[in-house]
């Protein structure tokens, strides 16, 4: 074996395992099933949390800087809310911030050395996306009643086509739940296994000697690189994720 | 060792990442891990707290603020047009109050100057009507002590001439002097 066979082979990168689960707080943890997953998920609703009422607590007609960004958040997800579903919709605001700073923190949390993206587990994310769905049928079945079911037609579309057209619009109905949850899990997994496998190949760079230790620099540039792409994708999908279950919530209250 | 290290960095990827990825599989996929199961059911119960202390509270707070700044707003600039239409109202009342003294003032002013001349004028025809009266009073006196004068004249003449005569001739006859007398005079 040469030598960059024997260094590749003996230090492989593990790009996956950062997304294991380990048991918090020992055998405790292990016995309520508590993992780093949700202890991230406290950890990002207490902060969310904290922001909201610490910036809100001066209450101040003027705002100061951190009242300033709270606000700017609320208004922010209310726009996007009563601008997407209208004021029919306005009872479903305060879900929408929910899923928005919940998929923002864990987006970001993620970010930061030693922590965990819970964003970047398909049962997290599809189960968020569940609930979408949930809702927006259980939403369309309170406001539409049995007109619900209409919509699988098109309107205008010729009858002849129908038997063609239902089980399509059917199934591109199903499908939104996978498309939500897989678009922001594959995103996130994406981006952090980018971040590991370049990390990877500096310290298995740094083992070349000199030679490596100047190339070790380039995979250091890219990942700060990919780190702010990452801040970009993280607010990204967090939107994408809100501005589409605010669709599909106007299509339940406003038809 | 001494080979170039590119050839690493094209190497590396390939070995290192489908290998373990593939072998291991994804931890995400793995279901018979009880802490996947675990995750969701914890954050169901995380994201549902989160949710309900949003919507009770936190949101609830900003939304109070912020159309407490609404209200605030709103009031302050009822208040300003208020009070600009206040303003504007008062400054046309003194507009229109000073107009209205000005006139007066102007009518004042020339009803004044009116009496004024009409007083002078007065006076003036006064004055001249006295005046005349007097001018004519001393035209008639004038008269009369010329009527007077003229009227005492013959008796004079007829005086100074019978002097004259009885002084030149040393005979008086009134009755020739008075006759010649009233023959010159008249």
């Amino acid at each position: 074996m040469t030598g960059e066979a024997s260094v590749a082979a003996g230090s492989t990168i593990d790009a996956l395992g950062q997304f294991e689960l380990h048991p918090v707080l020992g055998s405790l943890g292990e016995a309520l099933r508590f993992s780093q997953s949700p202890l991230f998920m406290l950890i990002a609703v207490v902060l969310v949390l904290a922001f909201l009422f610490i910036g809100m607590r001066p209450a101040s007609v003027v705002p100061g800087r951190l009242q300033a960004a709270a606000e700017i958040g609320y208004d922010f997800i209310h726009d996007l809310a009563i601008g997407t579903m209208g004021e029919e919709g306005a009872a479903f605001f305060p879900f929408v911030f929910a899923l928005f700073f919940f998929i923002l923190a864990g987006n970001y949390l993620g970010l930061l050395p030693f922590s965990f993206t819970y964003t970047s587990h398909i049962a997290v994310t599809l189960a968020l996306a569940v609930t979408v769905f949930v809702i927006s049928i259980l939403a369309s079945l309170r406001f539409q009643g049995l007109g619900f079911f209409k919509h699988f037609m098109p309107a205008g579309a010729p009858v002849w086509l129908s038997p063609l057209l239902v089980p399509i619009e059917i199934l591109s109905f199903l499908s939104r739940p996978v498309s939500l949850s897989i678009r922001l899990f594959a995103n996130m997994v994406a981006g952090h296994v980018l971040l590991e496998v370049f990390a990877g190949f500096t310290i298995m760079l740094a083992g070349l000697g000199f030679f490596g230790h100047i190339l070790a620099v380039a995979p250091i540039a890219i990942n700060i690189a990919l780190t702010a792409l990452e801040l970009l994708v993280g607010v990204l999908q967090a939107y994408v994720f809100a501005i589409l279950t605010c669709i599909y919530l106007r299509e339940a209250v406003a038809h | 060792m001494h080979r170039t290290p590119r050839l690493f960095l094209f190497a590396a990827p390939l070995a290192a990442v489908p290998g373990r990825a593939v072998a291991a599989g994804m931890p995400q996929l793995n279901v018979h891990d009880p802490l996947l199961i675990g995750q969701v059911a914890w954050g169901a119960v995380i994201f549902a707290g989160f949710y309900v202390v949003l919507s009770r509270s936190a949101l609830p707070r900003i939304e109070r603020v912020l159309s407490n700044r609404r209200t605030r707003i709103q009031n302050d600039l009822d208040i300003a047009r208020r009070a600009k239409a206040e303003s504007d109202r008062a400054s046309a009342e003194l507009l229109s109050t000073r107009h209205e003294a000005a006139a007066q003032a102007r009518a004042n002013v020339e009803r004044i100057q009116n009496e004024a001349r009409l007083s002078a004028e007065t006076h003036a025809r006064e004055t001249a009507k006295r005046l005349e009266a007097e001018v004519a009073n001393a035209e008639a006196r004038i008269a009369q002590s010329r009527e007077q004068a003229l009227s005492s004249l013959p008796a004079i003449a007829t005086g100074t001439a019978q002097n004259l005569v009885s002084r030149l001739i040393g005979e008086q006859d009134e009755q020739t002097v008075a006759s010649a007398v009233k023959r010159v005079s008249a």
